[in-house]
C-alpha cells in the first residue's frame, strides 16, 4: 500500500506519521505542498503542526495551497483522506468535512493523552477494530469542533461521528471534553467515509515502550482494510 | 483604494477571548463592562479605481478565505 504524506511550511508531525506508516508497512512518500500532482497513493495523509503559523485561521492558508486541489480531487473520487489535528483544521477549511475547529473552551494548550470511544465501524479507518476505546495524545490549542445544527443532524443522520472524547470507560459526560468540543467530537467522517479528520495523534502511540500502543491497532487495521 | 473589512464572530458563537478580555476589564474596574466580542481587521489595498468594484472583489475574498461563514460574519466598511 502506498502512501503520500502532505508537507506544509509549519507541520512538524509529518515524520513522527512518515515512522509509523512505514512501521505498519506502507510505502509512504512526502509530498511537499507547492507540487502540483500526487503520485499514485492509496492514502493521504495531512498532518499535525501549525501549518504557516496558524496565521488568519488554524488550517484556512494551507487549504488554499497548490497541492490541495489534488487532494479534492482524490477525495472526490474516493480516495482515503486522513487528516491529523492541524491536518483535521485543514480538511474544515477545504470544505471535505463540516464545521470548524475552534479555539479550545479554556483558553489552554491541551498536551496530554486523552481516551477516545470509536463511534463508526463502518469505515475503512475502523472496521473490525480490536477496541472500542483507544488511548490517544492530543496537542492542540484549537480543537473545539463546532458546526451548524444542520450539519450536525447530517453528521448523525449518517452516522459521521468517527471518535469522541470520553474516560476509560467510555463515559462521555462534560468532564471528559478537554476542549469544549460539540458533543465531545475529537473526530468526524465525510458523507462517503473515505475522509476522515481527528484532533487525537495515533502516529504518537506507536511504541509500548516509549507511549502506547493504540496507534499501532489504528495503524494495523487500517492497512489490513485497505488490502 | 484600501477597503477596511472586520471579521467577527456570529451572535450565539462562544468568544472565549472576548469572555477572558471582558472578566480582566471587569478585575481592573471597569465594572460596567458586560460582554467583549473581539475579531479581526484587515486593510486591503487594491490596484482599483472603482470603489464598487473594489468591493464585490473583497466580499468575494471574505466569503473564499477572510471569513469562515460557519461561525464568523464579515462588514466591509
Amino acid at each position: 500500500m502506498k502512501s503520500s504524506v502532505i508537507i506544509f511550511p509549519g507541520s512538524n508531525c509529518d515524520r513522527d506519521m512518515d515512522v509509523a506508516l512505514k512501521k505498519f508497512g506502507f510505502k509512504n512518500q512526502m509530498i511537499w505542498h507547492n507540487d502540483n500532482s500526487i503520485p499514485k497513493s492509496d492514502l493521504i495523509v495531512l498532518p499535525g503542526g501549525f501549518s504557516y503559523g496558524d496565521y488568519l485561521r488554524c488550517g484556512s492558508i494551507a487549504s488554499k495551497s497548490k497541492i490541495i486541489k489534488s487532494v479534492i480531487d482524490f477525495a472526490n473520487s474516493g480516495g482515503l483522506v486522513l487528516g491529523i489535528c492541524n491536518g483535521f483544521q485543514i480538511l474544515t477549511e477545504t470544505g471535505l468535512l463540516p464545521g470548524i475547529l475552534q479555539q479550545n473552551k479554556y483558553l489552554n494548550f491541551i498536551c496530554r493523552n486523552v481516551f477516545v470511544k470509536v463511534k463508526d465501524k463502518q469505515n475503512k479507518y475502523f472496521k473490525d477494530i480490536k477496541k472500542n476505546i483507544l488511548e490517544l495524545h492530543i496537542a492542540h490549542n484549537e480543537g473545539n469542533y463546532f458546526c451548524s445544527n444542520d450539519e450536525m443532524k447530517s453528521l448523525e443522520d449518517n452516522n459521521q461521528i468517527a471518535v469522541t472524547y470520553c474516560n476509560k470507560n467510555g463515559d462521555e459526560s462534560n468532564e471528559n471534553n478537554p476542549n469544549g468540543a460539540i458533543k465531545n467530537i475529537a473526530g468526524i467522517f465525510n458523507n462517503k467515509k473515505n475522509v476522515l479528520g481527528m484532533m487525537p495523534h495515533p502516529e504518537r502511540m506507536i511504541d509500548k515502550y516509549l507511549s502506547g500502543e493504540d496507534g499501532s491497532l489504528f495503524f494495523e487495521n487500517l492497512l489490513r482494510n485497505l488490502n | 483604494m484600501i477597503i477596511k473589512v472586520v471579521v467577527t464572530l456570529k451572535n450565539g458563537v462562544l468568544d472565549p477571548q472576548g469572555k477572558a478580555i471582558q472578566q480582566t476589564l471587569n478585575g481592573m474596574n471597569f465594572s460596567s463592562v458586560d460582554d467583549v466580542r473581539q475579531g479581526k481587521f484587515f486593510e486591503i489595498n487594491i490596484n482599483e479605481n472603482d470603489e464598487t468594484k473594489a468591493k464585490l472583489q473583497v466580499e468575494d475574498m471574505c466569503k473564499k478565505l477572510l471569513a469562515n461563514l460557519v461561525i464568523e460574519d464579515y462588514k466591509i466598511l
